[in-house]
């Protein structure tokens, strides 16, 4: 008997024959993994510092392959850490931007009206500004550390989301599934849930995997000016922002984090894209 | 089409009130204020002085309604880090450094990211075609501060070729009032995104206009390539082209605090930063009031632009 072939067992298919994508998955993969094992991976605490080896270049100690940073913490130990508040506030961010974007853009595409009114208003003002300007707005008057930097993030990425599912809706509620789902008498819930939030679910999901990376693009970019996560805290950003004091001489602060950044950053949108393909074939972008 | 640009108009006079409301009011929610004593306290008289000398003294709303009705009249205030200049100058000094960056950004990532969108589209499939589209990944998903980076590694500390950073006055220029070496570097970095940007979009809608029937029409004719590739495909490629690429030029011309940080341009963005740090309100209000008319001012003209390009496109009609 012949298999059943579903949506997601073609963009399964799709995906894992698209070499780019594939070689981007890698990439996340190993992010993930240093940012989950950070505590066993990496050989110091990210905070112990040791001020009798302060900048040492990198293959030179073997007790610090990766040199040392301006107040003597292991680098390599640093940068593992930097995994984990990246992830963290990648993930974060999209489930604050999520779960404001659904149910906001849901409500203003289903029902439209008043509620439509209200929620493209305000869209229009958010988009009025470019979100990262608004982020370091905020932060100066809030002040940095993760948490805010992870709240400030999610109040600025829910826009697209919310613009996204609104736009969803408001294609989906006008199709003909929906009509018949309303006609053989379907509760308004059980047309929103079962049958118009699924039919969203393929660019939403797209939409989660260009979200991740460019929280983690945020992010690095705040705490490269010095507004972001707080020491001792590791951030790569941070590392390349208090680079450019030392990185004259020593050119291993500043490189290490950047690799590091573009790497991930890489990865990310090589599987972003590869989602995206598989998903969605006939989009050629 | 007067209607609608009406109606456009006045949208962006709604969410200018609105960003100065919100920005306004964000400002006054914290705690303290911009004359809050560091180490050596003040005496409170002198400071009651000065609250009273910018008009701190008097309750917010009411504060706000003076800043706005100032404003109205083109009267921005004086900003507090550097009180011999009032606003309006210190943001035409800074914005004139930060605007010829854009220009020369606009202008580089512009010119080649469209000649190499179209030569990837035209040999779609090649070796060039897939250097193109790799570099073109490259560009969007770096941050700007790591090319700069590399930049600086490479061609300041590595090669010693140019300036790592700085900003030099005209009479020290490589070439006198024409060039200056200290563009180059945050040039490069800042243009590698939005030409990559520009790049993939050339590409993607000239892909698709090659494909087109009237394309096949104007070969059948036998018109010769490259008066198909400039007068059919280039002309109508440019009109998804508009709308995709003409919200980068504000972001552009506004500048990038990243690269004004990285190589120490005394930029606009740089003013952006130490405002909101030492909570110098007039600059903070007048700064986020600019560059919220600029984006709306951006949105308006691209859709003019729309209409300019395509005679099918009527607005006013039902939107989007």
């Amino acid at each position: 008997m012949r298999k059943p072939r579903t949506l997601w067992s073609d963009a399964l298919r799709r995906f894992v024959h698209n070499r780019l994508a594939m070689g981007g998955l890698v990439l996340v993969v190993f992010f993930i993994f240093l940012a989950l094992f950070a505590d066993v991976l990496a050989p110091y605490r990210y905070d112990k510092a040791d001020f009798s080896k302060v900048l040492q270049f990198p293959f030179v100690d073997p007790q610090h392959p990766l040199g040392t940073d301006e107040v003597g913490r292991d680098f390599l130990s640093r940068l593992i850490y930097g995994a984990r508040t990246s992830l963290t506030v990648g993930l974060a961010v999209q489930l604050i931007a999520f779960s404001i974007g659904i149910p906001l853009g849901a409500a203003a595409g289903y029902r439209g009206g008043v509620v439509d009114f209200v929620v493209t208003r305000i869209i229009d003002v958010m988009t009025a500004f470019p979100g990262l300007l608004f982020a370091i707005f905020l932060i100066t008057v809030w002040g940095g550390g993760l948490e805010k930097v992870i709240l400030v993030l999610g109040m600025t990425s829910w826009i697209g989301v919310t613009r996204l599912t609104r736009a969803q809706f408001l294609t989906l509620r006008e199709k003909e599934f929906v009509g018949a789902a309303r006609a053989i008498g379907a509760t308004e819930r059980r047309i929103i849930f079962r049958h118009i939030l699924p039919n969203a679910l393929t660019p939403l999901l797209v939409a989660l995997s260009f979200g991740i990376p460019a929280a983690i693009f945020a992010e690095a970019s705040l705490s490269f000016l010095g507004i972001g996560v707080n020491d001792p805290l590791p951030s790569w950003g941070k590392m390349v922002g208090v680079s450019s004091a030392y990185i004259r001489v020593y050119w291993h602060v500043g490189l290490f984090p950047t690799i590091l950044i573009a790497l991930t950053m890489l990865g990310f949108s090589f599987v972003g894209d590869g989602v995206r393909d598989a998903l969605d074939p006939q989009l050629n972008l | 089409m007067a209607r609608y640009l009406l109606g456009r108009v006045l949208s962006l006079i709604f969410v200018l009130f609105v960003v100065s409301v919100i920005t306004f009011a964000l400002m006054h929610t914290v705690p303290g204020g911009p004359f809050d004593e560091g180490k050596q306290r003040l005496p409170d008289a002198a400071k009651a002085n000065i609250m009273r000398k910018y008009g701190l003294d008097q309750p917010v709303w009411k504060q706000y309604l003076n800043y706005m009705w100032n404003a109205l009249h083109f009267d921005f205030g004086i900003p507090y880090q550097v009180p011999t200049e009032t606003v309006a100058s210190l943001i035409a000094k800074t914005w004139s450094i930060t605007f010829q960056v854009g220009l020369m950004t606009v202008t580089l990532a512009f010119s080649l990211g469209i000649t190499f969108g179209m030569i990837a589209a035209y040999r779609r499939g090649s070796w060039v075609d897939t250097g193109v589209t790799f570099f073109a990944t490259l560009g969007t998903t770096l941050p700007n501060f790591v090319v700069a980076l590399w930049l600086i590694l490479g061609f300041a500390y590595g090669l010693k070729l140019l300036p790592s950073g700085g900003w030099s006055e005209p009479e020290n220029w490589l070439i006198p009032g024409v060039f200056s070496k200290d563009w180059i570097l945050p040039v490069l970095a800042y243009a590698l995104a939005p030409m990559a940007l520009v790049a993939r979009y050339t590409r993607a809608s000239m892909v698709d206009a090659l494909q087109s029937d009237y394309v096949r029409t104007a070969r059948a004719k036998g018109l010769r390539d490259r008066t198909i590739m400039v007068r059919h495909v280039l002309k109508n490629a440019a009109i998804p082209m508009v709308t995709a690429l003409g919200p980068i030029i504000p972001d552009l011309i506004t500048g990038s605090i990243f690269i004004e940080a990285v190589f120490r341009i005394p930029g606009l963005g740089k003013y952006f930063v130490t405002s909101t740090f030492n909570r110098d309100y007039p600059m903070i209000m007048a700064l986020m009031l600019l560059i919220a008319m600029l984006w709306g001012i951006t949105y308006i003209l691209t859709d003019l632009a729309y209409v300019a390009l395509d005679p099918r496109v009527r607005l006013g009609g039902k939107m989007r």
